[in-house]
């Protein structure tokens, strides 16, 4: 095992307790755009790109066709800490294959995000207790272990994987939100929609 | 019609209105230089891939018309990159065509393969891998729309060998089908009115003109708005001759090296129009400490410059010309009575203005005769000595800023420079592009010496087709911006900047190239040399003028610091040129 040395701004060694809270990592500030964008070869690649080189902060992404196939729709989880939000619309709307793109509010948007995890299912009744909240069921289990999968609100979700964090979280895939608009939600000001 | 892709990649190049082109042939682009032989469109071979980018450039800067290179696969595509970068930075319209290798070898490592759509993605407006030689005069429409519309970039299309060699039924799309592109944008006439409301207001107003203002044409109509509400006008490096530097209005150029006055002027304004510029850190210096207390009307047909690095009052998203034409509509009086009338009363302001431009013009020192020459003179002496509308061409350093400086620029497209990607070896090719697109011009490139050592070869491509294009290395046997930051900010440590007068001999080296050739040492053989070179119109011409080795460019403001430490020059304050902050 080895122990990383973080050093404070003046380059002095800190003690572990005062290297914790340098290292904390900053409450992220979490906004959701959603994008339409042509279902082109490589496009996932310039959103990607764009964010990289723009120096925006990708938390989550989710892409997958819209029902006309030669569309996909994206919802991107953005960390907006030192970004104006304005300049990552804006910067993604320039993109020839983007069609259009709307930052979703929590407020007024519906968010789901679903979860597979294999977890120690030594006793899987107490598994199946903390996932029957959470509409989760178990999709397979054996030798002590299980796979479960739930589907919630992300929040919610933050909440059951700390649930089953003490059964053991051996593998953890979450797919990233998605969201779509209220439907008694306005359209945003804004001459972009999605 | 059956065409091979190659003929149909030609074929949409000419219906697409292309005159010339730039290019180098290779492997994977060969099919397509065998019907380069029977098309109208004239090709100049280049002798290094950046050249042909730099060109296009060039041309396009200077024509308005989007510049078109056309390269082989792999090191080739990677040769243009540099001029993709530059021309994105600066948003010139260019098309660039790459070749590729065969689809079916895309993705093994295959010879002279390289992703180059993965690797243009970010130096380009969009960018096209092209599967399908059916789609070539779509894509080619699409290109040039992209290229040329909006606000204005590259656009490359990269065209695999086999595409080029199969067969489709030849069309010519009606017009362009890009439903994620929009680059038309309706002007808000609350912006407008609110606009017009502050600059009624302002007591100190600076009208902040850049580039954009050239590619929407809008020379005239700025010159409308400056002289109608009599507003003080900054040209950025990007914008030189937008509006006549001998204009009363025109303050000249702002920025790290601006003038005092203009720099001095956007800095106390009270509002601050920006016109087609971007806020640029070499203009705005460290942006926290920049224009303090103006307000900003901001115009840029690109949505997001507005607030990318200043947040302005007015935003207004649009071509520059249509929103200097509705803001002129608004600020004139319906009674037929003065604008000037309706505004605050701005005499104090002028007053202050023209004292800073009394008292702190450029200045240089030639000694009467002899050493050293100053390379201040020699631009001085080259814009005196050569017509009025000729085209000069700048590479990147200290004879870039000289020549920025002390050029009387009088009208619009007669100045090319590499602003915001700063590409040394731009010059020589760019001033060859701007030749093969104004041959009616006198070009004259104001080269530096390590710059003119990065693309001189070009000089054969433009002997070899007749294109006479002037060069003027400003010879100071230095990298001479660079040195001039080790003097300043690395206490006089200079590393990796000398380069030697006399090495190379650049009056050998341009008559190797087929050009004249000719030296010049001492400030009373400038004008005689120019003349020369002047009435040579059936080669280029290379005059290596000897300049003194140490002087700086000033005023400057040091990378990083507030324009108001704005440094006058060595005399002036030389204990601020210390103070100053290193470089970035
Ligand atoms: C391709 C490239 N490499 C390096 C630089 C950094 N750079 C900026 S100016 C300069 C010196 C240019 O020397 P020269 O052409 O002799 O012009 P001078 O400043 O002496 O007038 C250098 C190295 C650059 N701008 N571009
Ligand atoms: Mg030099």
């Amino acid at each position: 095992m080895w122990q990383a040395v973080v050093s404070g701004p003046q380059g002095t060694n800190l003690s572990p307790e005062e290297s914790a809270v340098v290292s904390l990592p900053q409450e992220p500030d979490l906004h959701i755009f959603a994008a339409i964008v042509e279902n082109k070869f490589g496009v996932l690649a310039r959103i990607a790109g764009l964010f990289s080189r723009r120096g925006f902060n990708i938390f989550s992404l989710a892409v997958a066709p819209t029902a006309d196939p030669s569309y996909s729709r994206i919802t991107i989880v953005v960390d907006v800490h030192n970004t104006d939000v304005n300049q990552i619309a804006k910067q993604l709307d320039k993109l020839v294959n983007v069609i259009n793109i709307s930052e979703l509010h929590p407020s007024d948007s519906l968010e789901r995000e679903l979860m597979l995890a294999r977890v120690g299912a030594v006793d899987l009744e107490a598994v199946v207790d903390v996932i029957s909240e959470y509409g989760g069921e178990v999709l397979d289990h054996a030798d002590g272990e299980a796979i479960v999968s739930v589907s919630a609100h992300p929040d919610r979700l933050d909440r059951c994987e700390r649930q089953l964090r003490p059964f053991g979280l051996h593998v953890l895939q979450r797919t990233g939100r998605i969201a779509l608009r209220a439907l008694d939600a306005d359209e945003p000001a804004v001459g972009m929609t999605a | 019609m059956e065409l091979t892709g190659a003929q149909a990649l030609m074929r949409s190049l000419e219906m697409s209105g292309v005159e010339v082109m730039f290019g180098l042939p290779g492997g994977a682009i060969l099919p397509v230089y065998d019907p380069v032989l029977d098309s109208p469109i004239r090709h100049v071979l280049v002798r290094h891939e950046q050249g042909a980018g730099h060109m296009a450039q060039g041309y396009a800067h200077v024509t308005g018309k989007p510049g078109v290179a056309m390269v082989t696969s792999g090191p080739a595509a990677t040769n243009i990159v540099t001029p993709l970068c530059d021309a994105f930075m600066d948003s010139i319209p260019m098309v660039v065509v790459t070749g590729q290798v065969a689809m079916s070898a895309i993705g093994s490592d295959a010879f002279q393969e390289c992703d180059t759509t993965g690797i243009t993605m970010a130096v380009t407006k969009h960018n096209y891998l092209v599967t399908d030689p059916a789609d070539i005069p779509r894509i080619v429409a699409e290109a040039f729309h992209i290229a040329t519309t909006g606000r204005p970039g590259p656009v490359l299309i990269d065209l695999p060998k086999d595409v080029s060699n199969a067969t489709m039924d030849w069309y010519w799309p009606d017009g362009v089908d890009l439903p994620g592109y929009r680059p038309r944008r309706e002007i808000d006439p609350a912006a407008i009115a609110e606009a017009a409301r502050l600059i009624r207001t302002a007591e100190r107003p600076v009208i902040y003109a850049g580039g954009g203002l050239l590619k929407a044409r809008a020379a005239e109509a700025l010159r409308e708005l400056a002289e109608m509400c009599e507003i003080h006008v900054v040209t950025t490096l990007m914008a030189r001759g937008v509006f006549p530097d001998r204009h009363p209005l025109c303050l000249g150029m702002p920025g790290m090296h601006g003038n005092y006055t203009a720099v001095t002027a956007m800095q106390q304004a009270d509002l601050l129009i920006n016109l087609g510029a971007r806020f640029d850190d070499r203009v705005t210096g460290n942006p926290a400490h920049f224009a303090p207390g103006a307000k900003v009307i901001h115009v840029d047909i690109d949505p997001a410059e507005h607030g990318k690095v200043r947040v302005p009052d007015v935003p207004i998203a649009g071509d520059a010309k249509v929103a200097i034409e509705a803001l002129i509509e608004v600020l004139r009086p319906g009674d037929g009575s003065a604008v000037t009338d309706a505004m605050a009363d701005r005499s104090v302001w002028k007053s202050t203005v023209s004292g800073w431009q009394e008292q702190y013009p450029l200045s240089y020192d030639q000694p009467s005769s002899g050493h050293p020459l100053k390379p201040q003179y020699v631009v001085e002496q080259l814009r005196d000595h050569t017509p009025d509308d000729t085209i000069v061409v700048a590479g990147v350093g200290q004879h870039q800023m000289w020549a920025s400086q002390f050029w009387q620029f009088d009208h619009p497209y007669t100045w090319v420079n590499s602003g915001g990607l700063g590409t040394m070896g731009f010059a020589v090719p760019a001033a060859i592009g701007a030749k093969v697109g104004r041959p009616d011009r006198t070009v004259w490139a104001i080269d530096g010496d390590g710059c003119f050592q990065m693309t001189a070869q070009e000089l054969i491509s433009a002997s070899a087709e007749n294109i006479p294009v002037k060069v003027g290395i400003l010879n100071n046997a230095y990298l001479g911006m660079v040195r001039q930051w080790q003097e300043l900010f690395y206490a006089e440590r200079y590393s990796e900047v000398y380069l030697s007068a006399d090495h190379p001999d650049y009056v050998g080296w341009a008559e190797a190239m087929g050009c004249v050739g000719i030296r010049v040492e001492s400030a009373e053989e400038v004008v005689p040399a120019i003349t020369k070179a002047n009435a040579v119109n059936d080669r280029p011409v290379v005059i290596d003028f000897r300049v003194d080795t140490e002087e700086k460019v000033y005023p400057m403001v040091p990378a990083g610091g507030s324009n108001d430490d704005i440094i006058l020059g060595p005399e002036g304050d030389a204990d601020a040129a210390l103070k100053g902050s290193a470089p970035s």
